[in-house]
């Protein structure tokens, strides 16, 4: 059996601590001046892929993780991270700033880098918190007719095959596949490092190969079109009273009682 | 768009999050006196907090050398009759004078370090500065002496009454006045909390100029009383530089109105500073004009691992030479301090191996690329001289957020196993940490220390501003025990003295530092400070025992 060669899709979206807002025409997120960072469940697949090879859970070990991302140029920070995070080497596939690129796109770049580089294992976030669209994992594993273990709680390495669990409603629920496969990433997996100085410095010496869409035969054209963005109704301020006589009053006062 | 997927991913990180939960102390000190306060998160800060404030010693038991001062009065129905009537609102008043209250009073009693508890059995908590000038001018001509309660989160003692004196909450006076987006002037009741007027400045773009760990909690009028320095006073200087203006109460009643939105103002004495580090001693503060900043865009954070004190110097002494501008803060942490952070919230340390100190190094600027790389070539310089072992750089908002908790979070871990010991000291940079060393030695010498409960003390820690010279050299106990005391006091006092640094660099006198204030004050000085005292507050009502 030969080693795994990972490949762990990128992405960079507004940090997660920041909270989004709407552009004036309403046709999109603000995104100038505004934090970016990695998509989190994408730290949670470098994550993993890091461990599964310092932990050696993969009995013929790991051969190469790589990093991917397809976005505009500042992405390559993303990369940066990954890297630092423990990724070998990173593909970068630049975009204008403002293009958004649909799953179906991503997934066939996807396709094709998993062939030049000969990738067994892929794994991603279950979704990106900027679109959630949630499709990525899945295109792939359906372009390459592999299987496709999502939300990953839990990833092993038994006699059997390669083993994830997942949580649901109550319980977990475990599925068995063969490599080559696809696993999506969910937040109970693990707990991301940070990157540390010296992981940063060696980061800089890594590789980022630069690919575009074309030269992988791939069209980035899309199939749907953002009509509006909305901001959902701004909450009703709360009021305060001072003691139960004061809310009663205002209970009153709003019919309630 | 991703609210939920937000959401989801915020609720999550509070339940796996690597340091203190974001904001462990928003609730604290009302959550410490409720009994639910041991329940109330499984891996948040506040886990373990013991009892309830009953089991706070009386000050007055502690100290009994304090005596009540007689030339008091004792408060009455008929004062309570004439307080009720005029606050009106039930909530207004907490009465433990004409029934037993003792349940609501408690949380107003006792202090945060759980060190100090007074007897008071009358909570005001006025709505305007009308209200907080008649109540004064009325315990002024009838002698009711009066503590003046922001937040509560005071650490000398100074919040908390000694004996019966009145206590006069500021929380109801919490609204923002005004706000000028060009000048940055803001105007703000005194007791509106310091996170909630942070995050209102967030909205426009500004940040409040003053930054700490009980923001979720202290109030701006308890800041400017304490004159509070925090965690970057290294940026934006201090209170006594940002504060435009005040508005304050004095003890006959009488409204100073000195609300100035100007940041020049060269005509006569500047009063107002009087009030700023004053600790409700000659007024009360109802309101405050304060000049807050541009917030910063591009904010990064590195912790970094160091193996001695000596590199922690060579580090900020680099950190001042390549950051220059955009360095926000740098603050120092030793091993001790952040080992006894971690066995309270079992958080996993963020460097791999143990390192005598850490330091946390923030920027502040406002072009994120700019600053990126400054931070990088720094860091890189540094590894290369081998200045700093090892170190993280934050990668985005949460960690952020959880690195901070590793600095942030330490107060309130350390009182984890009952009390702290805490001084607070101004020392000139290169001595900084010997005390700690030497205190440690001592305290260990005298067999207090240890891992059972035989010993009262579980370690010596030190931590602090190190951008500011100022060490919190503190001593984590299992109970306030006099054996201690003796170990620690005169001898910091009289180590600081003989290098000329401050007894108090940033938390005050209050009750705690009174006595001596003498190892960083001539008897010059102290005769003028008594000077002011007794012209604006005569008969002395106002936080009697405390301060000089
Ligand atoms: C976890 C933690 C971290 C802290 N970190 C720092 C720090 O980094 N730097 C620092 O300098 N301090 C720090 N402190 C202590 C600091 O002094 C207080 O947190 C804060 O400034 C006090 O505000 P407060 O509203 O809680 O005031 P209180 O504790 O209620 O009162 C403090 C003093 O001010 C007086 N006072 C309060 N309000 C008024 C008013 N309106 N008018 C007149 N007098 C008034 C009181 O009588 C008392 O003497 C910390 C405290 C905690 C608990």
């Amino acid at each position: 059996m030969a080693a795994l060669r990972i490949l762990v899709p990128v992405k960079r979206v507004i940090d997660y601590a920041v909270k989004p807002r709407v552009n004036k025409a309403q046709t999109a997120i603000e995104t100038s001046g505004v934090k970016h960072s990695m998509n989190p469940f994408d730290e949670l697949s470098i994550e993993e892929s890091v461990r599964i090879r310092e932990k050696k859970s993969y009995p013929h070990g790991v051969d190469e993780i790589i990093a991917f991302s397809i976005g505009p140029p500042k992405s390559v920070d993303t990369l940066r991270t990954a890297m630092a995070m423990g990724a070998d080497r990173s593909i970068f596939v630049e975009t204008k700033e403002g293009e958004e690129v649909e799953p179906l796109a991503v997934g066939k770049v996807i396709r094709e880098l998993v062939k030049r580089e000969g990738i067994n294992l892929v794994v991603c976030g279950k979704q990106s918190i900027d679109d959630d669209a949630g499709q990525t994992g899945q295109i792939v594993a359906g372009l390459m007719g592999w299987g496709a273990a999502t939300q990953a709680s839990k990833v092993s390495f038994g006699e059997k095959g390669v083993e994830v669990e997942k949580e649901v409603d109550g319980g977990t629920e475990t599925v068995r596949s063969q490599l080559p496969m696809v696993i999506t990433t969910d937040l109970r997996l693990n707990e991301p490092r940070y990157a540390s100085l010296p992981n940063i410095m060696k980061a800089k010496k890594k590789k980022i190969d630069k690919i575009s869409a074309e030269e992988l035969g791939v069209s980035l054209e899309r199939r749907l079109k953002t009509l509006k963005v909305i901001e959902p109704p701004p909450r009703q301020g709360g009021g305060k009273v001072d003691d139960v006589d004061g809310m009663i009053a205002k209970l009153k006062e709003l019919g309630a009682i | 768009m991703a609210s939920r997927s937000r959401v989801a991913l915020v609720l999550r990180r509070t339940r796996i999050s690597t340091a203190p939960s974001t904001n462990p102390l928003r609730p604290l000190s009302q959550i410490r006196w409720q009994s639910t306060a041991t329940t109330e998160d499984a891996e948040g800060v506040a886990q373990g907090t013991t009892g309830t404030s009953k089991t706070i010693k009386f000050t007055s038991e502690t100290y009994p050398e304090i005596k009540r001062d007689s030339k008091f009065a004792e408060i009455t129905e008929d004062h309570v009759k004439f307080f009720k009537e005029f606050l009106g609102k039930e909530a207004s008043v907490i009465d433990g004078v004409t029934k037993d209250a003792t349940d609501d009073i408690e949380p107003f009693n006792g202090d945060w370090m759980r060190k100090y508890r007074g007897h008071t059995k009358l909570v005001l908590k006025p709505g305007s500065t009308q209200e907080v000038s008649k109540i004064l001018k009325y315990c002024n001509d009838n002698m009711l002496a009066v503590v003046p309660q922001g937040g509560n989160t005071g650490l000398v003692g100074g919040s908390v009454p000694v004996f019966d004196e009145i206590v006069i909450n500021m929380s109801r006076m919490n609204q923002i006045r005004s706000f000028d987006d060009v000048s940055g002037a803001l105007v703000v009741d005194a007791g509106a909390i310091l996170e909630v007027v942070d995050g209102y400045l967030a909205e426009r773009g500004n940040i409040f100029p003053l930054d700490l760990g009980a923001k979720g909690s202290c109030q701006i009028g308890g800041n400017v009383a304490t004159n509070a320095g925090g965690l970057r006073l290294l940026r934006y200087g201090s209170l006594h530089g940002s504060v435009l203006g005040i508005e304050a109460v004095l003890p006959d009643g009488t409204i100073v109105d000195d609300l100035s939105k100007l940041r020049k103002n060269n005509t006569g004495y500047d009063l107002k500073q009087l009030f700023v580090g004053a600790e409700g001693t000659i007024g009360i503060i109802t309101g405050v004009s304060i000049l807050c900043p541009q917030r910063s865009k591009a904010v990064n954070v590195a912790f970094l691992g160091l193996e001695s004190y000596e590199k922690v110097q060579q580090a900020f002494k680099a950190a001042k030479g390549q950051l220059s501008e955009i360095l926000s803060a740098f603050e120092l942490m030793d091993n001790q301090s952040q080992d006894l952070v971690q066995q309270v919230t079992k958080n996993k340390r963020p460097l791999e191996s143990e390192h005598p100190f850490y330091c946390l190094i923030e920027t502040s600027g406002s072009n994120s690329e700019h600053d990126n790389e400054k931070l990088q070539s720094f860091l890189e310089d540094v590894m290369e001289k081998e200045i700093v072992t090892d170190g993280v750089v934050a990668e985005n908002e949460t960690q952020v957020r959880n690195l901070w908790g590793w600095r942030e979070g330490i107060p309130e871990c350390l009182g984890h196993w009952g009390g702290v010991y805490k001084y607070d000291l101004s020392i000139p940079i290169s001595e900084l940490y010997s005390l700690v060393e030497e205190t440690r030695e001592k305290v260990a010498k005298a067999g207090l220390m240890g891992d059972t409960d035989e010993h009262p003390v579980v370690d010596v820690v030190g931590y602090g501003h190190m951008g500011d010279s100022n060490l919190h050299l503190n001593v984590a106990t299992r109970r306030y025990d006099k054996k201690v005391e003796k170990e620690l006091e005169p001898f910091v006092y009289e180590w600081i003295s003989k290098r000329n640094g401050s007894i108090s660099a940033e938390h005050g006198l209050g009750l705690a530092k009174k006595a001596f204030i003498g190892y960083s004050r001539s008897d010059t000085m102290i005769a003028l400070m008594k000077q002011i005292k007794k012209l604006y507050d005569p008969k002395g009502i106002m936080n009697p025992y405390k301060y000089i």
